[in-house]
């Protein structure tokens, strides 16, 4: 986790700090309000990561070989755990990228059953689209 | 009082949920088993499994017996004419699927086959793709505020072209009892094909084939308490003999050779390969659970839960139902609060409900949503659970909003 980039270790610390669901809740709709937003342009069909509940939408950018994602909800807690994900992938770039493990990343954040196969909430299909972007 | 239920108690799995502090309250998508069921599974795999119609051995015989005696059970319960109207399918999609192909030969282009605006994927899919196949048209019925299937639209769209009406009885989405009498009147003042989907409706309240008059009611095992993997189609007498045969394998064969083959008739023809044995006998268990109890009292309670529900939700801020939910379920939507949000927080306090289109796609769109929260009912469920949601319904919108 040394290699973690530094909005990921204050979510980390952030989140440890959060035991019970209403402080972890809290916590994600915070974070969700600091996305960077997408524009109307952005939020268009293209961009829509299928096999999500809410509307996600997802744009990512190379730059000098590092990524950078943007994504955006229509659903509090999804926009939350999308911030969360994303400080832990922006400025990798394609290598680095493949050797994160997501789900160990969630469950350092207590939100493991955020990625469980039943769940619908489309972090699964949001990873996938990462990777076809990346790929 | 507290509302208590008499028979959860039968159902193990109610307790064990409790003590992982989960509140079971999605028996709409599938329900808790009795014991019954459970026991009478591993009977069937303790005593010796053995395939049904085929050998002459004593646990084939035992096997075919049990499988038969299935039948007789199912046909009792819809109070089919005749064993032999009841045909076991992999669930209530798949009866829907033999139906869509078995009675493809009947649809010419330009026909109408008409359906509802409420329908679940199961019963707007296969139709949609037969009317593809065969450049027909698929009608849907509108429904009105209440959820209700539109009798003077019906009155105007089944029509002359209608080869099939093809209606749910009780929405999965909406919880309301559908006007099937008249409609099935309607489509067979023209000399419509009638086909009703039971999945819900069968769960509450029982229902007689002989009086409601469609030629095929489809329904599905899980809802009802019983093992998944398993649906029954019950096709009225005459209605059966149109239906072509779909799925070809072993068992439902006469005579074969390389070239050509003879058919058996329904039930056994439409049962190709091994059927799902254990999980028609557990069906067969599960309705002698469910004949022995008191469907009155069952009625009643359900009917007291639901009423508790559509209070409890009524007195809240915010909250508007879809449709006038009669029984069993109601699903709703909060102003200014996401439903994705909402499921993620009843979720996080061991709350199982339904958040989402529900396998109704059309009708969400129809209603200008993107999905809903469903609560839905079954006869194991106490006022307790119901206590649960609503405490859990609170923090959430608290935090929420």
């Amino acid at each position: 986790m040394n290699d973690l980039p530094e909005a990921a270790w204050t979510a980390l610390t952030a989140f440890a700090q959060a035991p019970g669901w209403e402080q972890r809740a809290r916590l994600l709709m915070q974070w969700g309000e600091r996305l960077e937003p997408l524009d109307d342009g952005e939020r268009s069909e293209a961009n829509r990561v299928a096999g999500c509940e809410s509307q996600v939408w997802l744009v990512g950018e190379r730059q000098n070989g590092r990524w950078h994602f943007r994504a955006a909800s229509d659903a509090r807690l999804i926009r939350g755990l999308l911030a969360v994900l994303l400080v832990r992938v922006n400025g990798l770039d394609a290598n680095e990228l493949t050797r994160v493990d997501m789900a160990d990343w969630f469950a350092s954040l207590g939100l493991s059953r955020q990625l469980s196969p039943s769940r619908s909430n489309g972090m699964n299909a949001v990873l996938q689209r990462m990777r076809e972007l990346t790929g | 009082m507290a509302l208590f239920s008499p028979w959860r108690a039968d159902f193990p799995a109610l307790a064990v949920l409790e003590a992982q502090g989960q509140t079971y309250l999605d028996s709409a998508a599938t329900a808790q088993k009795p014991q019954a069921l459970i026991d009478a599974l591993s009977g069937y795999y303790t005593c010796g499994a053995a395939n049904v119609h085929r050998a002459q051995h004593q646990p084939a015989e035992r096997a075919t017996r049990a499988y038969e005696d299935a039948r007789i059970k199912v046909a009792r319960w819809l109070h089919a004419a005749c064993p032999t109207e009841i045909v076991f399918t992999r669930g209530a999609t798949e009866a829907l699927n033999l139906l869509a192909y078995g009675l493809e030969h009947l649809i010419e282009a330009g026909d109408e086959i008409v359906i509802s605006a409420l329908e679940h994927h199961a019963n707007l899919l296969p139709w949609q793709q037969l009317a593809k196949r065969r450049a027909a048209k698929v009608q849907v019925l509108p429904i009105d505020a209440s959820g209700r299937i539109d009798l003077a639209a019906a009155t105007g769209l089944i029509g002359p072209r209608t080869r099939l009406l093809a209606v749910s009885q009780l929405s999965n989405v909406l919880g309301c009892w559908q006007p099937l009498d008249q409609l099935l009147h309607l489509a067979k003042a023209q000399g419509a094909l009638t086909v009703v989907d039971g999945a819900q409706g069968v769960v509450h309240g029982r229902h007689d084939m002989t009086t409601l008059g469609c030629d095929f009611y489809v329904l599905s095992s899980h809802k009802l308490y019983g093992p998944d993997g398993v649906g029954a189609l019950y096709g009225r007498g005459e209605s059966l003999l149109q239906l072509r045969h779909w799925q070809f394998g072993g068992e439902m064969v006469r005579v074969a050779d390389y070239q050509s083959a003879e058919f058996h008739a329904a039930p056994l023809g439409f049962e190709a390969g091994t059927p799902p044995i254990s999980g028609v006998i557990g069906l067969g268990a599960t309705l002698d659970y469910l004949a022995d109890l008191d469907t009155t009292a069952i009625g009643r309670h359900e009917q007291a839960l639901h009423d508790l529900l559509l209070a409890g939700l009524a007195e809240r801020s915010g909250i508007r139902l879809l449709g006038s939910p009669q029984v069993a379920l109601a699903s709703f939507v909060v102003e200014g609060v996401h439903h994705s949000d909402l499921g993620h927080l009843l979720t996080e306090q061991g709350i199982a409900v339904r958040s989402g289109n529900h396998c109704a796609m059309p009708l969400m769109n129809h209603l200008g949503l993107d999905g809903a929260t469903r609560v839905s009912l079954g006869l194991y469920n106490d006022q307790s659970d119901l206590q649960r949601f609503f405490d859990a319904l609170d923090q959430a919108l608290a935090l929420l909003r």
